[in-house]
């Protein structure tokens, strides 16, 4: 295995990402920095109303303003959309009704964004006012409105139900079952790049949309359904794009305006959202209202659980259907569990619409889980990270759910979570005030089914190579800042023994590159990395058999190390790879080669649902937290985080790290810090930076990576994802911590330092410390 | 993004030339710009034009007094008050909270004068066009209702500038200057309790600088700061004070409770206290006065009721960084 290591070029080293210089520069272009000759601005009109019915929009005072172009409303484009093909609940611009504070009901060009601002305010919209439902308890009531006219029954989006083994009986014979009911409040991206998309039609009748997206090919497919056009006429460009944590995974409305005003206008349009109309676009975090019963015999092996979980969803179903699976899905691993019962409930209210942000559906139901395996060890008298080694899922197990777990570093990090926080000697030993927590998860590398059922690979690469030694890699990939183009210059540069800077890579363009489907479920790595590796190897070969022959050698004689092609023991034989690849074109022709990747379809459960969940390959993560807990204000101080996570192999241990700690610094925001809130009307509490506090630098607890690579046979030299995984102990580790700090339990979200102080000064101290079944 | 409304840049190069073009109407003072710029995108206001008082070398000394206090220009950024010497040295509780407003880029271009001049906030009003509209507008811009207190007819928008606290304690004073002459008001005659217009200054009235009187014999002062995150955020709650101490004991003392109300609230009945031990018995009886005295309001999305019992537990704080402790 070590000797196989360090046989490695690229793989493992510690890099800076390739495109990092121009990121920190300033030079790196965005979509907002691009700009066109003759390019129009536009603006959106968005409805003041959490609920209302469109009874007309007059254009007619803003299209006499100086310098407006046009103006599209709801009738300009009447098809519905939305990411999932089994729920297209939404359109471009709202046709008839209104459903929330900030939906899109009609859109201006103007020559400038002032002048487009200025026209937006004139459009006259002629609004019914209907009553808004904002509770998800009020939208489940019989009499309750109906949000959205697609919902089938009431207000539901998607109710899913599935019991796997006995749960009730296995928990009546349980030595102790703990309850509780926890609450995920909403919280939302806030990636620093608003969204920002520009529309340009060109006369021959091809439509380019450059977009901050992190779903180029779904997005080309929208467009042309909805817009009505050929899908080989429209190009989606995806430049460089900052931040996106999936709230940048879907179409939105400003895309197919953009689109639309440039076909009507004849010229490029571009729009970028204001920071308050991020918060309106949101596709955010649902907010959960969870209910949990999980038992253990008397030696702390977990019997059964029973989840059942609502789901607050807003406006439109985004990926409502696949996040009310994952809620339930995907807490079965890493322990295991005899019995496991749940039942989620997705519903409609008049709020901005939820989706999926990083760690999908799993991070709500992982808080709500973690804590409850923590007070089941309180129960026991067991130490919660003790507990949680009996009941580790082994290599090659199925869980409860028939999720195939292929490769498993989860007992490492605990082992590593555990020594290098000195947890034997904090865990209920520090004095009042300050405590530790512990917290596990697992997370999905990619779904092994794409959004639209389909046969084709999920993932594709193409490699060019020419006698200027120039190796190009093309990809449907998406950068967003994670480091998908390093990975595809790190997979090709090892394969061909060259620095992944040498390596030219080409994304983000649908005429371009080969398909992908996108930079989101964590699963850049493993599909494009595989995508990499087949071509790459393909290629690879033809330069070993031209230098071979020039050797009198044989091909695997013939190794490609630093730049080089060498003769393995003789290193001193050796001529630049340019020189190789220039003898492999004279030998092959023009050199080129594809690799494509898809998913192996023997890792999932044999029944209706089973697909969503099941993954290639799956990531764990262990957490520790310290805490200080002010109990003169109710503050909490968390102070570090030791984030143990397998990743299979860490292709590049900076970007790995990278990951980890800006997983565990969004987690630790959402516990502390960020609420995504409406008031009463349904206008959100405070839609800006200012008002939904992100956490800066200063108060960032200081955050500890410690990598494990488990190897998974699926990955790319055993590589699994980091992206989402490290985010998902966040939240109950700190609240694990809190608890063994001042003995309060926090079960709803976000802990500030007014509902800890609340609980701090409530009647009984000691009975909240201890684990009553309610 | 959010776009500017159109106006008129004037660039004075002296104070009476930027006295005559703010008196010619329809105009705004542009100091740093970190506050107005702001309230421009959101539409509060919409000036023909703004008198930026950046070239205006007068409102930039720094200087000691014939009395030995300091006089320091209302155009010095908060990053040069927080790390001025002088202020330093004299007056640490004003350097402290200059140096604790909103993060490093915004304290280089905000300044001392914009700072006292810093518009009230609320979270009903700090908002987009858009937005206020949703609302349905307030009684401080468009509207009629305060969403606050929804049966009062004054706004209580809440005065969340850092500065003024510390000048408060310190009994500083601030000049005015109009084509009408000039005024020195005691800092706290200076603001009104009103969120619709919390100052006297009028409109074509420029602040030019505060003097801060000599320190007494003993002299010790203290700021402490709530918010949630240690930078960007404005104060949910402050707490400035000022105090001799001789031999243990205070002397004349001033509380200045920031960030609850449309003005800097100075701690009444504080007369029992003087010439008591600084111990835990008066800490706790200053600490008592200001929570009677002060009821934080729903102007921002922060719980009132927690932020009303962290006052106690910050005024302790200030009084026990008053003396190093051994």
């Amino acid at each position: 295995m070590s000797r196989k290591r360090a046989a490695h070029n690229v793989v493992g080293r510690r890099l800076g990402k390739i495109n990092s210089p121009d990121a920190v520069t300033g030079r790196t272009r965005y979509a907002d920095d691009l700009t066109f000759p003759g390019m129009l601005h536009a603006k959106l009109v968005r409805s003041p109303h959490a609920h209302a019915r469109i009874r007309g929009i007059d254009t007619e005072r803003a299209l006499a303003l100086e310098g407006v172009h046009a103006i599209i409303t709801g009738r300009d484009m009447p098809v519905r959309y939305g990411i999932l093909p089994w729920t297209h609940d939404e359109y471009p611009l709202a046709l008839t009704k209104a459903l929330f504070v900030g939906d899109a009901v009609a859109c201006v060009a103007a020559v400038d964004e002032a002048t487009a601002q200025r026209a937006a305010e004139l459009v006259e919209v002629d609004y019914e006012v209907l009553p808004a439902v904002l509770d998800p308890e009020a939208a489940l009531a019989p009499e309750a409105v109906k949000v959205n006219e697609r919902a089938k029954h009431g207000n539901v989006t998607k109710h899913v139900h599935l019991e796997f083994g006995d749960v009730e009986r296995l928990l009546a014979g349980s030595a102790a079952v703990v309850e509780g009911t926890y609450d995920f409040h909403g919280t939302t991206h806030a990636a620093i790049e608003p969204h920002c998309a520009i529309g340009i039609w060109e006369p021959l009748g091809v439509l380019t949309v450059i977009s901050a997206t992190q779903v180029p090919h779904y997005l080309h497919r929208e467009l042309a359904r909805v817009l009505e056009l050929p899908v080989d006429r429209v190009r989606v460009v995806q430049p460089p794009v900052g931040g996106a944590f999936g709230g940048k995974s879907e179409p939105f409305d400003l895309e197919f305006c953009v689109a639309k005003l440039a076909m009507v206008t004849g010229r490029p349009v571009k729009l970028l959202y204001t920071r308050e109309e991020v918060f309106y676009a949101h596709r955010g975090r649902h907010p959960m209202h969870m209910h949990y019963r999980l038992g253990a015999d008397a030696e702390g092996r977990l019997t059964a659980c029973d989840a059942r979980t609502l789901i607050d969803g807003g406006a439109y179903a985004s990926f409502g259907l696949v996040t009310s699976y994952y809620s339930g899905q995907l807490v079965a691993a890493p322990l295991r569990l005899d019995a496991y019962r749940f039942d989620s409930t997705r519903v409609y209210t008049n709020k901005p619409a939820c989706g999926p942000k990083r760690g999908h559906g799993s991070v709500q139901p992982r808080f709500a889980f973690e804590v409850t395996v923590d007070k089941l060890a309180e129960r026991l008298d067991l130490d919660p990270l003790e507990l949680r080694r009996r009941n580790l899922i082994q290599p090659g197990e199925r869980t409860v759910n028939e999720l195939l777990i292929r490769s498993i570093g989860f007992a490492e990090c605990l082992d590593r979570v555990e020594a290098a926080s000195g947890w034997k000697e904090k865990f209920r030993k520090l004095p009042f005030g300050r405590g530790v927590g512990v917290a596990g998860s697992f997370y999905i590398t990619g779904t092994n089914y794409p959004i639209y059922p389909n046969d084709m690979p999920q993932s594709a690469v193409q490699l060019k190579l020419d006698r200027s030694g120039r190796v190009t890699v093309f990809s449907g990939v998406s950068e967003i800042g994670q480091g998908a183009e390093s990975m595809l210059a790190t997979v090709i540069g090892e394969e061909l023994g060259a620095e992944p800077e040498a390596i030219r890579v080409v994304t983000g363009d649908t005429d371009l590159t080969p398909v992908d489907l996108g930079a989101y479920s964590s699963r850049v790595t493993l599909m494009a990395g595989n995508a990499c590796l087949m071509a790459a190897r393909e290629v690879a070969a033809k330069l070993r058999k031209a230098v071979a022959r020039r050797w009198e050698c044989t091909p695997r004689q013939v190794a490609l190390l630093g730049g080089h092609a060498v003769l393995k023991r003789d290193t001193g034989t050796r001529v630049p790879l340019a020189q190789a690849i220039a003898w492999a074109e004279a030998d092959f022709g023009t050199l080129g080669s594809v690799g494509h990747y898809n998913t192996p379809k023997d890792v999932h459960g044999d029944y209706r649902g089973g697909t969503i969940g099941a993954s290639p390959a799956y990531s764990f993560t262990a957490h520790v937290a310290e805490v200080a807990v002010d109990v003169e204000t109710g503050w909490v101080q968390v102070e570090r985080i030791w984030v143990a996570h397998d990743a299979g192999k860490a292709l590049n241990p900076v970007v790995v790290e990278g990951q980890m700690e800006g997983s565990a610094y969004m987690g630790f925001g959402e516990a502390i810090f960020e609420e995504h809130a409406f008031l009463e009307s349904g206008l959100h509490a405070g839609p800006s930076l200012l008002d939904y506090r992100i956490p800066t630098s200063l108060d960032t607890p200081e955050l500890v990576s410690l990598i494990v690579e488990s190897s998974d046979p699926e990955g790319p030299y055993g590589a699994k994802e980091a992206g989402e995984g490290p985010l998902h102990p966040s939240i109950p580790a700190i609240a694990n911590a809190i608890h063994d700090a001042v003995g309060i339990r926090l079960d709803t979200l976000p802990f500030t330092p007014a509902k800890v102080l609340a609980a701090l000064r409530a009647p009984a101290p000691a009975e909240a410390s201890r684990v009553e079944a309610r | 993004m959010l776009t500017l409304p159109e106006f008129e840049l004037l660039r004075p190069r002296t104070l009476s030339e930027a006295v005559s073009l703010l008196g010619s109407g329809d105009a705004m003072i542009l100091a740093g710009g970190t506050d107005l710029l702001p309230n421009l995108k959101h539409g509060l206001h919409a000036p023909a034009r703004l008198v930026s008082l950046r070239g205006v070398p007068e409102l930039r000394q720094a200087r000691e007094t014939p009395e030995g206090g300091w006089f320091l220009g209302a155009g010095l950024t908060l990053t040069e008050v927080a790390e001025h010497p002088g202020v330093r040295a004299r007056y640490p509780a004003l350097a402290h909270a200059a140096s604790l407003a909103a993060g490093p880029q915004l304290r280089n271009m905000g300044t001392l004068g914009g700072n006292l001049c810093l518009d009230t906030r609320c979270m009903y009003v700090n908002q987009t066009r858009f937005w206020r509209n949703a609302l349905g507008y307030c009684l401080k811009k468009d509207g009629t209702v305060c969403h606050v207190v929804p049966a009062g007819s004054r706004c209580v928008a809440a005065y969340s500038a850092d500065s003024p606290g510390p000048i408060l304690a310190y009994g500083g004073e601030v000049h005015l200057v109009s084509a009408r002459g000039t005024r020195n008001l005691p800092a706290d005659v200076f603001f009104r309790p009103d969120g619709a217009r919390n100052t006297v200054r009028e409109p074509d009235e420029i602040l030019t600088g505060v003097t801060l009187p000599p320190p007494a014999a003993g002299l010790r002062s203290a700021y402490q700061k709530l918010r949630l995150r240690q930078a960007v955020d404005f104060p949910l709650l402050s707490v400035a004070v000022a105090t001799a101490v001789e031999d243990g004991c205070v002397g004349a003392m001033t509380v200045v409770v920031g960030g609850i109300g449309s003005r800097p609230r100075v701690v009444k009945r504080l007369e029992s206290v003087h010439g008591r031990a600084l111990d835990a018995g008066t800490t706790d009886t200053v600490a008592r006065l200001a929570y009677e005295q002060c009821h934080p309001l729903p102007t921002v999305a922060v719980d009132p009721a927690w932020r009303r019992e962290v006052l106690p537990v910050l005024v302790r704080r200030a009084l026990g960084a008053l003396v190093p402790s051994v």
